[in-house]
């Protein structure tokens, strides 16, 4: 009996949260059917994934995803090194902190999206633009979170290592690091985010490929089955990387129990 | 080991001074703790007590006099000592055993196992810290430092935040870890009983100085039904209180 409870716990734990996605397709189908959308206005579920899968069958939308998941992924990792460089740097000596801070605090206030005009005339609308304007915008949140993280790690503990004999990338690797750990995981989520938002407006405003330029080039033709479902497949992209970042925090923070 | 043998200075302060911006919190302290002596230093909060232990384990400099482990004047951190904090200040994100091998090097990390052994907690090895009870962080943090096999134990008021039943526990623990071993131990504490019932030596410190330095002596294991145990602890409560009583110390 405990055991058949117990199951049905887990099953509604992981079933619960799609309930509400799952309804709205429900409703939204139904009313598609009855007439009460009309078809250019927003196309039904069934349309939208036949057009997902006559895409799939010419092999184009695999190419546009996979442009779009590349230029995601090449800035993010650019953009979130060089931030985390930076917040460990100075998070961690003081003079790097005195030099480096003041600077990318005062770089951080620009909307990174009002650049588009001057990197467009910079890097023309190849992909250079694009994972430039990603890793721009995902460097400040993993810059500002490492940062804090590395200044929040408990003194008491820093001064345990020392007194213990840790000293250089012992106590760095020991104590400092996993201590701002769950600070920096924060940062990688949020960042993930800043990352979908900023490849959504750089590829629709000016590409030749990728999940925006797709959703772009159907809007000429009226194709709106093809527009939303660029937009699905930004949701569930998004949806995905959060559960890899949640998957690494419960992975990396287990002992926060 | 018999204490009287002990006659070896292992820490010794002369003159020893402490300020912090124009207050001054130690002044001139002179004390000698021999090897093996096990000292506890009483003292209302804020007389400079946990300052005292924070100059002996090296870190917090002192602004005059000298501190000397061991015949060789302290410079930075005391390596021979190991300290014991308040709130344990265990890990959160190493498991127990690994917590212990803080500080170890590779080949000595077979003594963690060992030393966990020691305070009984065997068993928990895998634990994460976040697992045990606030008198078993202790214990494993008593392990931590009883593993580097100090010469000097310090103890900043370890049981402070116990219960009462878990503290004669673990005043038990270290009474028994103390006299299987060779070490000397400070213990600053704001208990008077506590005192009592662990020390060799009792110093009061009141405005920065040493205002008592009480020997106390009781058979060891020391029970609280001693007739002179009461004794020793009246005298040095009515020191801290300031004052006058009508018991004659017969000491």
């Amino acid at each position: 009996m405990k055991r058949l409870k117990l199951h049905w716990n887990t099953s509604i734990k992981h079933l619960l949260p799609w309930f509400i996605p799952f309804l709205l397709v429900i409703g939204w189908q139904t009313f598609s059917s009855l007439g009460a959308i009309p078809e250019r206005i927003l196309p039904a579920p069934t349309a939208v994934v036949k057009s997902a899968i006559h895409l799939l069958s010419t092999g184009e939308l695999m190419n546009h995803v996979s442009v779009s998941l590349g230029r995601a992924l090449v800035g993010f990792v650019i953009g979130g090194a060089i931030g985390f460089m930076f917040g460990l740097m100075n998070g961690v000596f003081r003079l790097s902190d005195l030099l480096f801070d003041t600077s990318i605090q005062m770089l951080r206030n620009i909307p990174h999206l009002a650049l588009i005009p001057l990197v467009i005339l910079w890097f023309g609308i190849d992909e250079w633009s694009k994972i430039f304007l990603v890793s721009l915008g995902v460097l400040f949140p993993i810059y500002i979170n490492t940062y804090h993280g590395i200044k929040s790690v408990d003194k008491g503990l820093i001064e345990m290592g020392r007194a213990y004999g840790l000293k250089g990338k012992h106590l760095f690797f020991a104590i400092i690091l996993p201590g701002a750990m769950s600070s920096i995981l924060v940062g990688i989520r949020f960042s993930l985010g800043v990352m979908w938002l900023t490849l959504i407006v750089a590829e629709t405003i000016s590409a030749h490929a990728g999940i925006g330029y797709m959703a772009m080039n159907a809007r000429e033709f009226m194709q709106m089955d093809v527009i939303v479902l660029s937009i699905i497949l930004y949701a569930l992209f998004g949806k995905l990387s959060d559960m890899i970042a949640r998957y690494a925090e419960g992975k990396l923070l287990q002992w926060n129990l | 080991m018999n204490p009287s043998q002990k006659s070896e200075n292992h820490v010794l302060l002369k003159n020893v001074h402490k300020c912090y911006g124009n207050r001054t919190v130690l002044n001139d302290i002179n004390l000698g703790i021999r090897k093996g002596e096990f000292i506890a230093v009483v003292g209302k909060s804020g007389c400079g007590k946990s300052t005292l232990l924070r100059l002996i384990a090296g870190l917090e400099s002192f602004d005059g006099g000298m501190i000397q482990i061991a015949n060789q004047s302290l410079m930075g951190l005391n390596q021979k000592a190991r300290m014991m904090f308040q709130d344990g200040r265990l890990l959160p994100w190493k498991r127990v055993i690994d917590n212990i091998c803080i500080g170890l090097s590779s080949r000595e990390q077979y003594k963690a196992m060992a030393a966990l052994a020691n305070v009984g907690l065997r068993d928990r090895k895998n634990d994460w810290p976040a697992q045990l009870s606030g008198g078993q962080k202790q214990r494993v943090a008593l392990a931590r430092a009883l593993v580097h096999d100090p010469s000097l134990l310090l103890l900043d008021e370890p049981l402070g935040a116990l219960d009462a039943l878990t503290r004669m526990e673990m005043q038990g623990l270290i009474e028994r870890v103390w006299l299987e071993s060779e070490f000397a131990t400070i213990l600053v504490t704001h208990d008077v009983e506590e005192a009592v019932t662990l020390a060799d030596r009792v110093i009061l410190i009141e405005n920065g100085t040493i205002h008592l330095d009480q020997p106390i002596d009781l058979p060891r294991p020391r029970q609280r039904s001693h007739p002179n145990f009461s004794i020793y602890m009246e005298k040095v409560l009515d020191q801290i209180m300031n004052r006058k009583t009508l018991i004659n110390y017969a000491l």
